[in-house]
């Protein structure tokens, strides 16, 4: 899918909605510190119940664009609603429909868990009557029931983020958002917190807006929107962006190579090579043409192997570097980052 | 980490805006400010050594130079003085913990609550000043040590002029709070406001027969008029000679005019208001 087409599909307001509704309508919004353009005009929907991820480098205008959804920053000029309530003027309806989850932990460590909890229930006036019992479904689901009458100074790492994700559900959110959810978290922890966000599809009612710049993390994502120098490079589902790219590379391993490479030809037109000793080839999708394979073959095959194009493949054939590269250039960008903590930020 | 159970879908309900959201929302903020003080044992115990060493080491030695005659004794002079201290020492210290709120994250979770500034503001402010009182509720518990009797009247109205003392500083202090980036600015806090205020409003000395510069600054100093009315209400409880208040109670004038307390009290009050506007005005601002 180029950039054109997207632009028309978004402004049109028409891609394909399935008939659901838009959680967040991004229109041509920007803003601006002085000279720097931090997001520039940028303009996409997201749908009810989708997972939708803003995958980028640090500085790329993930944070800036997420704030100005969250109603945290002003946006110099454009428009945008979430769950329904206009960003600028409803600014106290979007905060009630929406959960956040910020990058750096915002959890008060003197207090406990349930503390925690009731304090958010407060301020975002849960109904008496509904407190406890959403209290005891999101510990559950973050598996923190256990750990709730102790001090988060107590807790690890994943147990705060896991307690942060807990809170940002506990008022029936119809949208969380999720700045970097796993971020300076272990690679265990990272796929645990993962769990549980892939579970809440389960048991909530919600669309899930995050930003990441891990590759990886962008996979759970049902649309992807790569952005990059404040701009949308492209919007799409990882496996279309993924088939946009190139072509998955199948590897097999047979005891007769030329028979499987002559038989290939012949039924599929398709041509094999010989690499480290397993018959190559490249196909659209291989995991589709792995079955027919067998299924229409009369082939001795001992091993498979797909290897599907990777987003860092995506990145780079949409930005021209990799995700590593654009983090390294992007340093300075990263000041313009309204998420860093005020502590180095200067008004 | 499986999802136990689905949820149920809680009603949803649109908050924010209303002035029930603001109300709820002060109470929950003030009564974080308590959980977390009353959490902080070591906090509460560290925050009496200051003002007790002023009161039995400072006040006694300077006893020994003071020499004021009858049985009258400095420390007695000191009391009231040292009650403040604890009330501007820790009603400083629990304003500018936003700061630390804001360093460790939480003031975000305030901040993108579907409530209005004001209300976090207002719950900040009542909560330190809570606090303050009861640090130095503590601190009037050993009135009876420098022979100054439990009268309940006396209590009665220390408290009460406590509580107003601490809701001028906490204000102070989150109006100071709310332009403070950075921790360590929190000594510089210390060095350039919260120690000469100390010094000049009379806590440890009286304020009669000063240097005229030094009389003029003691003026200027809010704490004067803070200071004065919780003196003056220890001394209506004492049985000391009219020269001892003379010298230990002069109460503050202004051009001639002896400040009556109620005056001194309402001057208080405003200049809490005032600050307490401005801390909400300058909270409003940040994003």
């Amino acid at each position: 899918m180029t950039t054109a087409h997207y632009n028309h599909a978004v402004t049109t307001l028409d891609g394909p909605r399935d008939g659901r509704p838009a959680a967040v309508v991004v229109d041509r919004l920007s803003k601006s510190y002085g000279d720097l353009v931090a997001v520039d005009g940028v303009s996409f929907e997201v749908l009810a119940g989708e997972t939708f991820g803003f995958l980028g480098p640090n500085g790329a205008g993930k944070s800036t664009t997420i704030s100005m959804l969250c109603t945290l920053l002003r946006p110099t000029s454009g428009h945008a609603t979430v769950a329904g309530a206009d960003v600028v003027t409803e600014r106290s309806l979007v905060r009630s429909r929406i959960g956040l989850v910020f990058q750096d932990p915002t959890v008060d460590d003197y207090l406990t868990a349930e503390e925690n909890l009731r304090f958010h229930a407060e301020l975002y006036g849960v109904p008496k009557a509904t407190v406890k019992g959403r209290m005891d479904a999101v510990l559950g689901m973050v598996g923190l029931s256990e750990r709730r009458g102790d001090q988060v100074k107590t807790f690890s790492g994943g147990m705060r983020r896991r307690l942060e994700i807990a809170r940002g559900l506990l008022h029936s959110p119809r949208v969380l958002f999720l700045d970097e959810p796993t971020v300076g978290l272990d690679p265990q922890t990272r796929s645990h917190i993962w769990a549980y966000i892939t579970s809440l599809k389960a048991s909530e009612e919600i669309t899930i807006f995050l930003t990441t710049h891990y590759m990886d993390e962008a996979e759970y994502c049902d649309r992807i929107a790569i952005i990059d120098g404040g701009k949308i490079v492209v919007l799409d589902t990882p496996e279309a962006l993924k088939a946009g790219v190139g072509q998955d590379r199948v590897e097999l391993g047979t005891p007769d190579p030329e028979a499987a490479m002559a038989a290939l030809r012949d039924h599929f037109g398709i041509a094999a090579t010989i690499s480290e000793g397993s018959v190559t080839f490249f196909v659209d999708s291989g995991e589709e043409f792995v079955p027919r394979l067998f299924g229409e073959l009369d082939l001795l095959i001992k091993s498979v192997r797909v290897a599907r194009p990777t987003l860092d493949d995506v990145f780079m054939t949409y930005t021209g570097r990799t995700i590593r590269d654009a983090e390294a250039s992007s340093a300075d960008a990263l000041r313009s980052n309204p998420f860093i903590r005020a502590g180095t930020r200067r008004r | 980490m499986t999802a136990t159970g689905v949820a149920q879908p809680a009603a949803v309900r649109d908050a924010g805006g209303r002035f029930a959201d603001d109300v709820r929302a002060v109470r929950v903020v003030w009564k974080r400010e308590l959980i977390r003080f009353s959490r902080n044992r070591t906090r509460i115990v560290t925050a009496l050594v200051q003002p007790v060493l002023y009161l039995f080491v400072l006040g006694t030695g300077l006893s020994a130079i003071v020499r004021s005659g009858g049985h009258f004794n400095f420390r007695t002079f000191m009391f009231p003085g040292v009650v403040g201290m604890t009330v501007l020492f820790t009603a400083m210290f629990s304003a500018i913990s936003i700061v630390w709120d804001r360093e460790f994250g939480f003031l975000r979770e305030m901040l993108v609550a579907p409530v209005r500034r004001w209300a976090l503001v207002i719950g900040k402010c009542l909560g330190g000043a809570s606090v303050a009182t009861i640090q130095a509720a503590i601190m009037l518990a050993l009135a009876g040590a420098v022979g100054i009797p439990y009268a309940p009247v006396m209590i009665v109205s220390l408290l009460g002029e406590m509580i107003l003392i601490a809701l001028l500083l906490t204000a102070f202090g989150v109006l100071i709070a709310s332009r403070m980036q950075r921790i360590e600015s929190f000594q510089v806090v210390m060095q350039f406001v919260v120690l000469p205020m100390f010094f000049l409003s009379g806590a440890i000395f009286p304020l009669s027969r000063l240097p005229s510069w030094l009389g003029a600054l003691t003026k200027f100093d809010p704490l004067t008029y803070a200071v004065d009315p919780m003196r003056r209400t220890v001394f209506e409880h004492l049985n000391v000679p009219p020269a001892i208040v003379r010298a230990f109670d002069p109460g503050v004038s202004w051009n001639g005019w002896h400040l009556p307390i109620l005056f001194e009290l309402g001057l208080v009050a405003v200049a809490a208001l005032a600050l307490l506007a401005g801390a909400v005005a300058q909270f409003s601002k940040t994003e």
